[in-house]
């Protein structure tokens, strides 16, 4: 740290706890607020997503849908079949770009003689993405994306079309039991780069409060809650 | 941007004789509100939830120190680097040499209401770098050089016509030259020529909505996911955050997530919920290779431990001007500067001075929507009213306002004469005006009388006399 930058540092610190007319955190307090963060405790809990795990599935496509997601609730060995027949539904070319990890890899993609598909980021031109999902939350209809080797941000983002493969057993009810998906999965220190929760293709409202979709992600979402 | 609050009723005056923006802001009085009413009974648990909102913003801030201590500590081990800004000021230099350090010559902007705090597109647009604004409606304002005047629908002022004629005039040249007329249309036209920006940008700078201490992240929630794209697609990400958006745990952060959409759009959830945590790891394909942190005070650290403590909870959902009265008939540009609404007459205060601001607090009925619906329980009221305490006690009020409530006082601390006072004034008001009930103009109360008429007394004498009559 340079000197400028810890002069500054100090001053806003400093200025906080005069202003809080107290030294800084220690004793009790200090451990309170560490016990905070060592065992964070939950706010009031949601009732709607306290349910079986079937009926958390069920509410799961119901708020997607309600967020102009669509939802497919497929066996295993449709998944693929889905995919192909999802595109030339919708008029869209067949042809994607997909996520590199193993994930995926479990379905028969190689029976999709018409499809063409490439495993790596997105680029600016791709025009459909086929990714998985960390965890789907059934509280909101929510799918939530870690990145990683095996899954690229610009899959969320840059094509128009986004179809996402979710597998029932990770849909929870809501974001408390994602953040602790991730701290299993990853340690506490260790955050991937980004976590995205997307609800939804991307949308804008702000000409006249009219929603449009595909503001800048993309404009079609395409779920397919996989049976297991 | 240079504040124009000292003006604010001059601004008000061209506020209602502007029939576009009278014709969004009639939109704007159904749209929002009526969302976020339905939503909140949507979810039985939202009264609990406003409640815990403001606890953990409350403890955020008897703790501040500690949580962005924290928060740096997480940060710096996940290899990013927090900068610490006093001030405006040094917030504008800070960014101004990262995005020099790497030569770069264009930032994508997500929505950042602290960098319009800062007017840090005029500091960039002077170092000879392009600032472009890719959430839509900010990107519209930024065409047309406004400034925005809500705080999560920059551009809620205009109408579609208005930004069909913006975008041919700016679009013409990169080869868009039809006027369009549907809304789907004017958003792809800006979706196309955004996207390649994004792709050509050397910086992503977006604010935050919070940054979460127990794991170094800043989290940003959006619709469009401009800000995905801005803080994935660039070699730098630079987040701009104020120091009170820390707040301890993800767990806290799904109770705020819970009461901001909603309070704001009336969503149950906004499309685009995102964690960042420090730049692109070994192995990954996409990410920025830098990430900083800017954390700005700029004032605010003075606010704590005071009277006005509260207004530092404010979690920038827009609620408070959503149901604002005065906020539906003037928009947000009459408030003078960045923060408009019940929430700015409280801010800009604080952050550009009372002498600049004093009409703001006032322009005010006190009728309580904006403490009512405000998901983290901001008195705004009673911190209009400190305002206008403070007011008094410095000598801003003008001469008039400080005599005739001179004279009040004389006479409210003389209830006999008081009486006989306002017995006198009723019984005239009355002799002159009951024959149809109402006054078009009165001698000293031409400011009211000009738009609406003064109602006369009823019979009856004074609500003093009336009572001293009923208790007999």
């Amino acid at each position: 740290m340079d000197n400028r930058t810890s002069v500054a540092r100090a001053q806003i610190l400093n200025g906080i706890r005069r202003a809080l007319r107290r030294d800084a955190l220690s004793g009790q307090a200090r451990q309170e607020a560490e016990a905070r963060l060592a065992q964070p405790p939950r706010g009031p809990a949601v009732a709607r997503a306290n349910l079986q795990h079937a009926d958390k599935v069920a509410l799961f496509c119901q708020w997607a849908e309600a967020n102009n997601a669509t939802v497919a609730r497929v066996a295993p060995d449709q998944v693929t079949g889905e995919v192909v027949s999802y595109l030339a539904r919708n008029n869209l070319p067949a042809q994607a770009v997909v996520a590199p990890g193993a994930d995926l890899d479990l379905f028969d993609w190689g029976s999709q003689t018409l499809l063409s598909l490439r495993k790596g980021r997105a680029e600016g031109s791709d025009p459909v993405s086929i990714t998985g999902a960390f965890a789907g939350i059934a509280e909101t209809g929510t799918l939530v994306m870690a990145s990683g080797p095996d899954h690229p941000v610009t899959l969320n983002l840059l094509p128009d079309t986004h179809v996402v493969v979710l597998r029932e057993s990770d849909i929870v009810g809501g974001y408390e039991d994602v953040w602790g998906r991730l701290r299993a999965r990853y340690g506490k220190d260790g955050m991937p780069r980004t976590v995205i929760a997307i609800t939804g293709p991307s949308r804008t409202g702000d000409i006249e409060q009219t929603i449009e979709l595909g503001a800048h992600g993309p404009r079609r979402m395409h779920i397919l809650v996989v049976r297991e | 941007m240079q504040s124009t609050a000292h003006d604010f009723k001059g601004n008000v005056g061209a506020a209602l004789a502007d029939p576009n923006l009278q014709d969004s802001l009639g939109k704007l009085k159904v749209g929002f509100s009526e969302r976020r009413r339905q939503a909140a009974e949507r979810l039985p648990e939202f009264e609990a939830l406003r409640d815990r909102a403001r606890d953990i913003k409350n403890h955020a801030l008897a703790n501040l120190d500690f949580y962005l201590e924290e928060f740096e500590r997480k940060v710096t081990a996940l290899g990013g680097q927090v900068h610490w800004a006093p001030t405006a000021e040094d917030a504008r230099r800070i960014i101004g040499e990262l995005c020099r350090s790497i030569g770069a010559r264009t930032v994508a902007k997500s929505k950042s209401m602290v960098a319009e705090e800062i007017a840090l597109n005029d500091h960039l647009e002077a170092l000879g770098i392009a600032p472009i604004e890719t959430d839509l409606g900010e990107y519209i304002i930024q065409l047309r050089r406004e400034p925005p005047s809500h705080i999560i629908a920059p551009a809620v002022h205009l109408t579609k016509d208005q930004v069909a004629d913006t975008f041919l005039e700016h679009h013409g040249k990169l080869g868009f030259t039809k006027r369009l007329t549907e809304r789907n249309d004017l958003v792809a036209e800006a979706r196309h020529i955004l996207r390649q920006k994004f792709l050509d940008a050397d910086v992503g700078l977006t604010g935050a909505n919070f940054l979460v201490a127990e794991t170094g992240s800043s989290m940003l929630i959006t619709n469009e996911g401009n800000a995905d794209l801005s803080n994935t697609l660039p070699r730098m990400h630079i987040v701009l955050a104020s120091i009170e958006k820390v707040i301890p745990t993800l767990e806290d952060a799904a109770v705020l997530l819970r009461v901001l959409a909603r309070s704001a759009t009336g969503q149950e959830s906004s499309s685009y919920t995102t964690l960042n945590t420090g730049p692109k790891r070994a192995g990954d394909l996409d990410g920025p290779e830098q990430y900083h942190v800017v954390i700005l005070d700029n004032g605010r650290s003075s606010v704590l431990g005071t009277e006005m403590q509260d207004m530092l909870r404010c979690i920038r959902c827009g609620a408070c001007m959503n149901h604002c009265p005065v906020y539906g008939a003037i928009g947000g540009h009459a408030y003078g500067w960045v923060y408009p609404g019940p929430i700015g007459a409280v801010l800009t205060p604080q952050l550009v001075g009372l002498e600049e601001a004093s009409n703001l607090p006032n322009a005010s009925t006190f009728c309580g929507r904006c403490e009512s619906v405000c998901p983290v329980r901001i008195p705004l009221p009673s911190l209009m009213r400190h305002w206008r305490e403070r007011e008094f006690e410095r000598h801003l009020t003008p001469k008039a306002v400080r005599q005739g409530l001179a004279l009040w006082g004389f006479l409210a601390r003389r209830p006999r004469l008081y009486r006989r006072m306002t017995a006198l004034a009723n019984r005239l008001l009355g002799l002159f005006g009951r024959a149809n009930g109402r006054y078009g103009s009165l001698p000293l109360a031409g400011g009211w009388t000009r738009f609406r008429d003064f109602p006369a007394p009823e019979p009856g004498g004074t609500f003093h006399a009336q009572w001293q009559r009923r208790r007999q």
